[in-house]
């Protein structure tokens, strides 16, 4: 529960009220990252009921390296214009926060946050072309994004004895959860077991392919508010809590090594929760972002909700699982649920958390989900974003 | 493992061509700030320890240790032969960089593994520094 006596912020004045996510696939051959996300558009409109009249800002994550709309196109399109238009790269909390700013203080009322992706990722034999860096310092090493989040995990195992079966347990519950939820991916692919994480290929060690997010295609959409409009709409109001991010430089660039970044998070988490009044022992839902499943024990250490290398041991025996303490990813994350492009998944984080206050996550609904924590990012990408959502105002 | 020819190579910039055209030569060659004295690596337009601009170019030992690593079995594009190891080597002199540990059976690389950079010609305008177990 948020304490009383914890000093009014901002941000505090601001809702989310839209939360929508299309179909998610592997491949959405009849899709453009235009076509989904205007999809992805009229979803959130619809099932929020609102029109195009009811936004005044907005906010586009495009797809991937220029496809997808930008915010200004969307303004044009939507015909909402004179707007305010968002420019956090890379979308996801970074957006949802800039949004809240921007509402917070007047700038705007209600934005649209819109991102989709799909016929992005067709070179298959090589990763995912948002995975491939193409500095000088980089390129010719082979470098990917799963190679720079081992080098993070490698180092981890090294100091604290951390081990692939914390990895393995990390997976399989998040698949698990992807499994069971009707909308997922890869739903139907499990059940999965520590050893059946363990005997999946070898990717970047020591990632097996199932430690690792998959790739998809897919669109999604928020809308945020404030708290007085807020009851204007169909859905109930998710509360902005508090939310901060953490940067420690461009991602693929420099060597993601543990000593600068292994902690990437920590002071977006403090401040996060200063702001909402809150610790961690207060969360019910942890929205964390899983590009590996080693990103998952670093930020339980990172966020304070255990000590520093104590990670794998806390995770284990359910704690993480659906009906344990801590509940991770409970869509089935991006591992099962979906990865929809360069910046989708960072949105979807949001939604999931969204949902599981609205107490719309079916048969993965953790019973009287009151706040939901969702993070952003990783330290193989040297920047952590946080946010801390709410059932009731603050 | 050895390199393929068609992996992608380095575009040198005006700042980093010093440290490719040392390469060409078997020096590796890092930042030294005239200021404080620190190091800096990757080439930067200021010192990393006091953002001075009075940065000279020095040669370090290419001696180091392995930081932590990867052994790559899914490559970042098929030019790449697999298995490889990527790993970050803290070099003696106190800098970090990144690199490809080649001349070994991956499954021999560890943390604290002693390295020694190993100059690879690539192209005409491209050597690369890869490190080897030192011998």
């Amino acid at each position: 529960m948020v304490r009383h006596g914890a000093s009014k912020h901002p941000l505090h004045d601001v809702a989310i009220v839209g939360a929508w996510n299309t179909r998610q696939a592997l491949r959405l051959d009849e899709h453009t990252s235009e076509s989904i996300t205007l999809e992805a558009i009229r979803g959130v409109l619809d099932d929020a009921g609102m029109t195009p009249s009811d936004i005044d800002g907005i906010s586009a994550a495009s797809g991937s390296r220029g496809a997808g709309m930008s915010s200004g196109h969307l303004a044009y399109l939507m015909g909402i214009g004179p707007a305010w238009t968002g420019n956090a790269a890379g979308g996801g909390i970074n957006a949802v926060l800039e949004a809240a700013q921007a509402i917070a203080a007047g700038e705007c009322h209600t934005v649209l946050i819109a991102a989709g992706s799909a016929g992005v990722y067709t070179e298959r034999a090589s990763t995912a072309p948002w995975t491939r860096p193409g500095n000088e310092f980089v390129v010719c090493w082979g470098l990917f994004t799963a190679a720079e989040f081992a080098l993070i995990a490698r180092r981890h195992m090294h100091l604290y004895g951390t081990r692939p079966e914390h990895l393995a347990t990390v997976a399989a519950t998040i698949r698990n959860n992807g499994h069971i939820n009707p909308d997922a991916v890869y739903t139907g692919r499990g059940p999965f077991t520590p050893a059946d994480i363990l005997e999946s290929r070898m990717v970047t060690d020591p990632f097996h392919l199932l430690d690792c997010a998959m790739t998809s295609e897919g669109g999604c959409a928020l809308v945020l508010t404030t708290a007085e409009r807020a009851g204007n709409f169909k859905r109930p109001p998710a509360y902005i809590l508090g939310g901060a991010r953490d940067t420690f430089g461009p991602a693929y660039h420099f060597p993601p090594t543990w000593d600068l970044t292994g902690w990437v998070g920590r002071e977006a988490a403090r401040k996060s929760f200063s702001m909402a009044g809150i610790g961690p022992e207060d969360v019910d839902v942890c929205e964390f972002y899983d590009p590996f499943s080693f990103e998952i024990i670093r930020q339980f250490e990172a966020f304070g909700f255990c000590g520093e290398g104590e990670g794998g041991d806390f995770i284990m025996n359910g704690t993480i699982e659906l009906g344990g303490r801590y509940p991770i990813c409970t869509d089935g994350g991006l591992m099962s649920f979906s990865h929809g492009g360069a910046t989708v998944q960072l949105v979807q984080r949001v939604i999931t958390g969204v949902h599981q206050l609205w107490g719309q996550s079916g048969n993965r609904q953790v019973p009287d989900a009151k706040i939901v924590m969702c993070t952003n990012g990783g330290a193989g990408a040297l920047f952590t974003h946080v946010l801390l959502l709410g059932k009731e105002r603050p | 493992m050895t390199s393929s020819p068609q992996i992608p190579l380095p575009a040198p910039t005006r700042l980093s061509q010093p440290f490719w055209d040392a390469c060409q030569r078997g020096q590796l060659l890092v930042q030294r700030c005239s200021d404080c004295d620190g190091l800096t690596f990757i080439p930067q337009p200021a010192c990393k320890h006091c953002l001075s601009p009075r940065l000279e170019w020095t040669e370090v030992s290419g001696k180091g240790t392995v930081y932590s690593y990867t052994v790559v079995w899914r490559p970042q594009t098929p030019a790449f032969p697999v298995p490889y190891v990527v790993a970050i080597v803290d070099l003696d002199e106190g800098c970090q960089m990144m690199t490809n540990v080649v001349d070994c059976d991956p499954a021999d690389v560890h943390v604290g593994m002693r390295v020694a950079a190993h100059f690879r010609r690539m192209s005409d305008e491209i050597t690369l520094p890869y490190f080897r177990p030192e011998r």
